[in-house]
């Protein structure tokens, strides 16, 4: 369909090999007469098109598990059942958006699941401690939790460390700041109730309020994570700075030769995951008016699971937002299903680490049949 | 380029807070001095001596919380330079304890949650001469580990209690919602429920992420529709659970274990049944002031039996009294 202005400039190039394996997977359907013979921008079927695309893999899993679902547990399919599904899913995927970008761009992060609580803890201390309508509470979250997401980037782009070690270092430092800012500042480990507090129904209407659809109560955060998939996909697929987080994470030294802005792209690609984290912080807190130091530990293995199942690559350049959407569907499904099923709960994180294994061998095959067509 | 924009968002960051403060809640917020239940007596004439209290608290625990804050009153009572450490796991635990003894402390508290991962280390406390006392977990197994006495409420028994009142109140399926997937207190109250009501289930929720434990627990109720009441396992689950109920329009009645003040209130305005109360004030209180105790006179309290601090069951009926306390962080 359309071009991004950078991939074209990039086709006619001479040896760009990296630039143009970018290409590929960022245009959608390829464009209807190639002008030129090269077979790398040869036209490709649809179908072809279809097993290349990186969130394939994720996408025949899912449809597997809901027939699955719906087969052994009839209650699955019925509507408010899939609304608590998706509300499940949800609260996983949206933080999956941000960690699939990044893990595309070639980075992940530890430090998320303490990240989502830190911010919500942030917000609600600062609005009870000072007494303030919780509205300011939530902007000094959400500058908080850029704030990580910078800091994070920073140091990685200062100290060339693996994202590994420094993200597990501002995860732990994080686990210690809640425990112990939330006890100092409220005198106990969960924070005070901000229930009662001005701007906290308005606040709950923003993100933690239900729509009814066809009798059906829908919880916002659905919608929040298909806006925000939405609005990655665009990003990744439509804009000049979706290829250059391609670059940076198929190889950031050849990125920078060609100009692309490395360190401003990784540093924000870290800021959109605190972004995604301040919604869900922002979630915890107006859905329960309090929140406990302690929560969040390991969910950030959930959220780079969902990437990985969805199609995204450890080693990055290669991945989608839907992908990691529909990783955060599938964790949803299993999640709620077992429950649905009225199996035994002891298997679940078996399962769940089978599903992984699985579904990255199938991305590994499917990827490689593509590329050999 | 980029310096100057960051520069302008560090300056924000200052800034937004700085200007918000006058942007005021009508409502809520911290009261403006809190009151302190500590320091209100006189304090003992004895020494003072250095009491170590080991559990095995996960960090973020507001169990947790209660019990320190007792342990705290009592050390300022008795004049104890109380030091309180923590760590989940048995082998970390036992060198906790282990760092105590080479502290020279003159009592140990400490919780059996693993009693054989601290066997050796508490053997070694005893050779020591350092008394000891146990608290929360390990009632059957304090004795034969050296502690002279053991403040704590039994699971199973606090289990039965719901069951008891549960069944006497006609409720045949009762769903059991635990937070922490093999954690033997927990599977103990449930065992209790069991063992009176028959027909109760348990299910497994993840307790480090309320967004999942509200979805799983209302998927539950969509998938079993003659489930007549859910009972949480700590006061901040319990919360969570009356939401997912509202959530799946369900009639089941909500019931809990543990305390906090946002239940007491729930309980007071008649949302939540009752809740089972092992009042674990009194374990850290009454631990540290055993090993007072014992260094002031060479008591042992208990006469070697476990001094229970619970099952206490809070009704409507008298709700509204330990709402009080609930707020001070006594209950």
């Amino acid at each position: 369909m359309t071009h991004v202005p950078v991939v074209e400039t990039s086709t006619t190039g001479t040896d760009q090999r990296k630039v143009i394996h970018i290409m590929t997977n960022t245009v959608l359907t390829p464009p209807a007469a190639p002008k030129a013979a090269d077979e790398r921008v040869a036209s490709k079927g649809a179908i072809t098109t279809l097993l290349g695309r990186p969130e394939f893999g994720a996408l025949v899993g899912a449809v597997a598990m809901f027939a699955f679902f719906a087969l052994v547990a009839p209650v699955f399919l019925q509507p408010s059942s899939f609304a608590t599904v998706l509300y499940g899913s949800s609260t996983i995927g949206i933080m999956a958006v941000g960690v699939s970008l990044l893990m595309i761009g070639g980075e992940f992060d530890l430090s998320t699941g303490v990240a989502v609580i830190s911010s919500a803890l942030s917000a609600s201390l600062f609005s009870w401690y000072f007494g303030t309508n919780v509205w300011v509470g939530v902007v000094l979250a959400l500058i908080v939790s850029l704030a990580v997401g910078f800091i994070n980037g920073w140091i990685l782009i200062k100290t060339n460390l693996p994202s590994f070690i420094v993200t597990l270092a501002t995860f732990l430092m994080l686990t210690g700041l809640n425990l112990g800012l939330t006890r100092l500042i409220g005198g106990s480990v969960s924070t005070p109730s901000i229930a009662d507090m001005d701007g906290f129904e308005s606040a709950k209407a923003v993100f933690a309020s239900s729509v009814n659809i066809a009798g059906v109560d829908v919880k916002i955060t659905v919608f929040i994570w298909i806006a925000l998939v939405a609005v990655a996909s665009w990003i990744l697929l439509r804009t000049r700075v979706g290829n250059w987080i391609f670059a940076v994470g198929g190889d950031d030294k050849a990125a920078r030769a060609v100009g692309v802005p490395v360190v401003r792209t990784k540093i924000g690609l870290f800021m959109g995951v605190g972004f995604c984290a301040w919604i869900l912080g922002m979630h915890n807190l107006f859905a329960f008016a309090t929140v406990q130091s302690g929560e969040g530990i390991g969910n950030e293995f959930l959220y780079i699971i969902a990437a990985v199942i969805g199609g995204c690559l450890l080693t990055g350049g290669y991945g989608s937002a839907v992908g990691g959407a529909i990783g955060a569907f599938i964790f949803g499904m299993a999640n709620k299903g077992i429950v649905y099923a009225e199996w035994n709960p002891d298997w679940f994180k078996f399962f769940l680490g089978l599903m992984l294994l699985l579904a990255t061998i199938v991305n590994l095959v499917v990827k490689k049949r593509a590329e050999t067509k | 380029m980029a310096k100057i924009s960051w520069r302008k968002v560090a300056v924000a960051a200052v800034m937004v807070p700085a200007l918000a403060l006058t942007a005021c809640s009508s409502g809520g917020g911290r009261a403006p001095e809190p009151s302190t239940g500590e320091g209100a007596g006189a304090v003992a004439a004895t020494p003072k001596i250095k009491v170590a209290l080991i559990t095995h608290a996960a960090p973020g625990d507001t169990f947790w919380d209660t019990v320190r804050k007792g342990a705290e009153e009592a050390a300022v009572k008795d004049n104890v330079d109380l030091q309180y450490l923590s760590d989940p796991d048995g082998g970390r635990q036992a060198q906790l304890i282990e760092q105590a003894i080479d502290q020279k402390v003159d009592g140990i508290a400490v919780t059996l949650a693993k009693p054989d991962a601290l066997a050796s280390a508490l053997k070694k406390a005893t050779a020591a001469g350092i008394p000891v006392v146990s608290l929360n977990a390990g009632e059957d197994r304090f004795k034969e580990l050296g502690a002279f006495t053991h403040f704590g409420s039994n699971e199973k028994i606090a289990g039965e209690a719901v069951g008891e009142k549960l069944a006497a109140e006609g409720y045949k399926h009762p769903v059991c919602v635990i937070q922490e997937q093999g954690h033997v207190g927990l599977e103990n109250r449930c065992a209790g429920v069991k063992e009176k009501v028959p027909g109760s289930e348990i299910l497994y929720v993840q307790g480090t992420d309320m967004t999942q434990v509200e979805s799983t627990v209302t998927a539950k109720l969509q998938a079993s529709k003659d489930v007549d009441v859910v009972i949480g396992l700590g006061a901040p689950f319990t919360l969570t659970i009356l939401k997912s109920v509202a959530g799946a329009k369900s009639t089941a009645k909500v019931a809990s274990f543990d305390m906090n003040p946002e239940l007491a209130q729930q309980i007071v305005d008649g949302k939540v049944l009752f809740t089972v109360d092992q009042q674990p004030w009194l374990q850290g209180y009454g631990a540290i002031d055993a090993l007072w105790q014992n260094t002031r006179g060479g008591f042992e309290i208990g006469g070697g039996l476990p001094v229970l601090t619970g099952p206490a069951i809070i009704t409507p009926d008298n709700a509204a009294e330990v709402l009080e306390f609930a707020k001070e962080g006594v209950r």
